[in-house]
């Protein structure tokens, strides 16, 4: 292990390390942007910075309903899974962490084993499930897997979370009068709500950055979200890569999901639960 | 108001592990009990029955004349304190006090005008508005002590309440929490480890171990008449003495001198029929330093010489600490064990080498030298080492006073010593309630009053 003081040498060397990584993680969105303020004719244009600076592509895809239609979809689509997967996760995190009921472990085991199932595997018999119950191609036929596939990452999650609060906290919502109900809603989920957002985060990412279902559940517009519409972006002629539009539509939903996280980051790191008992 | 009856109360736990065993108390309305015992002793869980945060395997609970084994408890009328005070962290001190009457429905006018109440008696009205993260540890309690006054419930619960606090804030707190029961007149059953809270605090004091009721009494009356050896050596400070004791020919000899049996207690002595072998055990402010002691009184015990080891003034007291051979009879028995593990002394013979005595303070006995001290024969207590019980017990309770008289010829039954300090009649409480006939090791000590 390193000693406490850094040396001018390591501070160095981890310097490096840090821009290294970095570098890695930001040169090709940085390349993206680039690329999104490109004129048609300047894409292959090797040069980093764009010689003539546009926003034509933007105007391209923000004017038709091919991209703003399924933008709307995702932002729907994505909110109404992440709410419902949330709130029903933290009920069952609640029974994981704090009660003892036969098949417990068999619950979690499942869970886990939803978590790592190959969802490529899946696709072809929800395809045709969803087909039958009507709900190809609607926005229930992707809220419904991604609920089911958010929800064992957020189980996980969120019984962490709970497994923190001190367990007296509750005792004494008991003995003050609570249901169990009531002691949940009232003293153990605010106490949670950290972890909520946090989990919250996670399951809308999981739902806004989906390309699988969103491809093979969906066939027009009315449903699609915004990562599968890209996909049928046209360029100028039958023979033009829209590589522009393309690159637009991939900032446009990068910024909601930056935005999301600068915004609840104070809140994720902040714990709630300080002075509930002698710290 | 109320009172709480425990009756034959017994929790199994599903691995089969007896946490509290037959448990039988009755708690008058309006009476401060403590429920004291080393770690591990099922005091709390005893507490977190009559709360109804842990179900009841056997027995019935009766509060205010009801039974509430089945009951929630947002249906048993009690108010719990919590040892980390367990204060919602989300809510503020106004909010934290009111979350109880907000929960029954009370209207909102009548919520506040009691938390304004209760937080004038606390002393937190300034703070009515900050949140738990805010307040230091002793504004924290009173929190906590005012979630629970400001429902006027049927009985106060307090588990550990105390133990997070320093020391000087602890002291301070106890005479608060003293004069808060008073003044309210509740029921309060009241946990703790430490028995110099349970002696100052308690109108009555119910010493556990091993989740066996051992005694309950008066602080007074477990002090001087202790049932067992466990009951003994827990209550006081600093603890009695043990020494080990044998009877030969009508007299108790011990490391510190042969004593003078009363017949009754060589016959209580010999029908328990475990030997010869006793443990005597002598509190430390029963020995004085021989030049402090009349004439007239020397005769009521005995005196002996010791080199002194350690001598702590503590101004108005001094204490000195010496040690006896453990050749002439060491002490075992499993409750002394467990006491000196609770007291952080691994090796529980200890217990019975180093005595310490408290003496007059004028003394000129010093460090390291021989000193000449007497132990009052009157005040010592004889144990059985097998079952644990106090046998002196039953012969002090019916003379009231010398059961012992010192093997020195000159002893003359003296009737001035008649009321001598340690011979206080052993049964005066009525409502002292009858310590468990046991099922277990200690064996039955109920009879000894």
């Amino acid at each position: 292990m390193a000693a406490v003081t850094t040396t001018p040498r390591q501070k160095v060397g981890w310097g490096t390390a840090n821009v290294v990584v970095i570098a890695l993680a930001l040169i090709p969105v940085l390349w993206m942007a680039s690329l999104s303020f490109k004129t048609p004719a300047a894409i292959l244009d090797p040069s980093f910075i764009p010689a003539q600076w546009t926003l034509g592509n933007y105007d391209q895809i923000l004017s038709t309903s091919q991209f703003i239609h399924p933008l709307i979809n995702s932002i729907g689509i994505g909110l109404i899974a992440t709410v419902v997967a949330v709130v029903l996760a933290s009920m069952a995190a609640y029974a994981v962490a704090r009660l003892r009921f036969p098949g417990k472990g068999v619950l979690i085991g499942m869970a886990l084993l939803i978590a790592i199932f190959p969802q490529i595997a899946l696709v072809t018999p929800l395809f045709n499930i969803e087909r039958a119950l009507g709900l190809f191609n609607t926005w229930p036929g992707l809220i419904i897997p991604y609920i089911a596939f958010g929800l064992p990452l957020a189980i996980y999650v969120l019984s962490a979370f709970f497994r923190e609060i001190p367990w007296e906290l509750e005792k004494a919502a008991y003995v003050d009068g609570a249901t169990p109900f009531q002691a949940f809603v009232r003293v153990i989920a605010p106490l949670a709500a950290p972890g909520m957002v946090t989990t919250a985060i996670l399951v809308f990412l999981a739902c806004w950055n989906d390309f699988l279902f969103a491809i093979s559940f969906t066939s027009t517009i009315s449903s699609r979200t915004a990562p599968a519409a890209m996909e049928y972006f046209s360029g100028s002629s039958q023979f033009t890569v829209p590589t522009g539009p393309i690159s637009a539509a991939a900032c446009v939903i990068t910024i909601p999901i930056i935005v999301f996280v600068l915004f609840f980051q104070r809140r994720i790191v902040a714990g709630l639960t300080s002075g509930a008992v002698k710290g | 108001m109320a009172e709480i009856i425990l009756d034959h109360v017994t929790k199994r736990y599903p691995d089969g592990a007896l946490a509290v065993q037959d448990f039988t108390m009755d708690i008058a309305d309006g009476e401060f009990v403590i429920l004291v015992g080393p770690s591990g002793c099922g005091k709390s869980t005893t507490l977190n029955m009559i709360a109804g945060l842990e179900d009841i395997s056997e027995g019935e609970l009766r509060i205010g004349g009801q039974v509430v084994n089945n009951k929630s408890p947002k249906d048993r009328d009690i108010a719990m304190v919590f040892q980390s005070y367990a204060l919602y962290p989300h809510m503020t001190v106004r909010q934290n006090m009111g979350f109880a009457l907000k929960l029954a429905k009370t209207p909102q006018n009548v919520i506040d005008e009691k938390v304004e109440e209760a937080a004038r008696i606390l002393d937190l009205t300034q703070h009515l508005d900050r949140r738990p993260a805010n307040l230091s540890g002793g504004q924290r309690q009173r929190v906590a002590m005012g979630r629970a006054i400001v429902r006027d419930p049927a009985a106060f619960l307090m588990d550990e309440p105390l133990s997070n606090l320093d020391a000087k804030l602890r002291v301070q707190t106890r005479t608060e929490i003293s004069r808060l029961q008073r003044r309210l007149g509740t029921t309060t059953v009241y946990v703790t480890h430490d028995q110099t809270e349970a002696l100052t605090l308690g109108d009555r004091v119910a010493v556990m171990r091993s989740g066996i009721l051992q005694q309950v009494a008066s602080p007074k009356e477990l002090y001087d008449t202790p049932v067992n050896l466990f009951v003994a050596g827990f209550i006081g400070s600093p603890a009695m003495n043990f020494v080990g004791g044998s009877i030969e020919d009508g007299k108790l000899r011990t490391s510190l001198g042969d004593f003078t049996m009363s017949d009754q207690l060589r016959r209580e002595v010999e029908s328990e029929g475990t030997g010869r072998e006793v443990i005597v055990g002598v509190r430390p402010e029963n020995f004085e330093d021989v030049a402090f002691v009349s004439p007239s009184h020397r005769a009521d015990g005995i005196t002996f010489h010791a080199t002194i080891d350690v001598l702590e003034s503590l101004g108005s007291d001094v204490f000195v600490y010496f040690t006896r051979g453990r050749d002439q009879g060491g002490v075992a028995s499993a409750e002394l064990e467990e006491l000196a593990q609770d007291a952080g002394r691994g090796d529980a013979g200890g217990s019975g080498d180093t005595i310490a005595a408290r003496i007059d303070a004028e003394t000129q006995i010093r460090e390291g030298h021989d000193a000449e001290l007497w132990v009052d024969g009157r005040s010592i207590h004889v144990f059985d080492p097998a079952s644990g019980r106090n046998l002196s017990l039953a012969v002090r309770g019916n003379d009231g006073a010398a059961v012992i008289r010192p093997a020195s010829p000159s002893a003359s039954p003296s009737a001035d010593t008649a009321a001598g300090a340690g011979g206080q009649p052993a049964a005066t409480d009525t409502g002292s309630g009858e310590p468990v006939s046991g099922a277990g090791s200690t064996g039955s000590t109920g009879e000894a009053t």
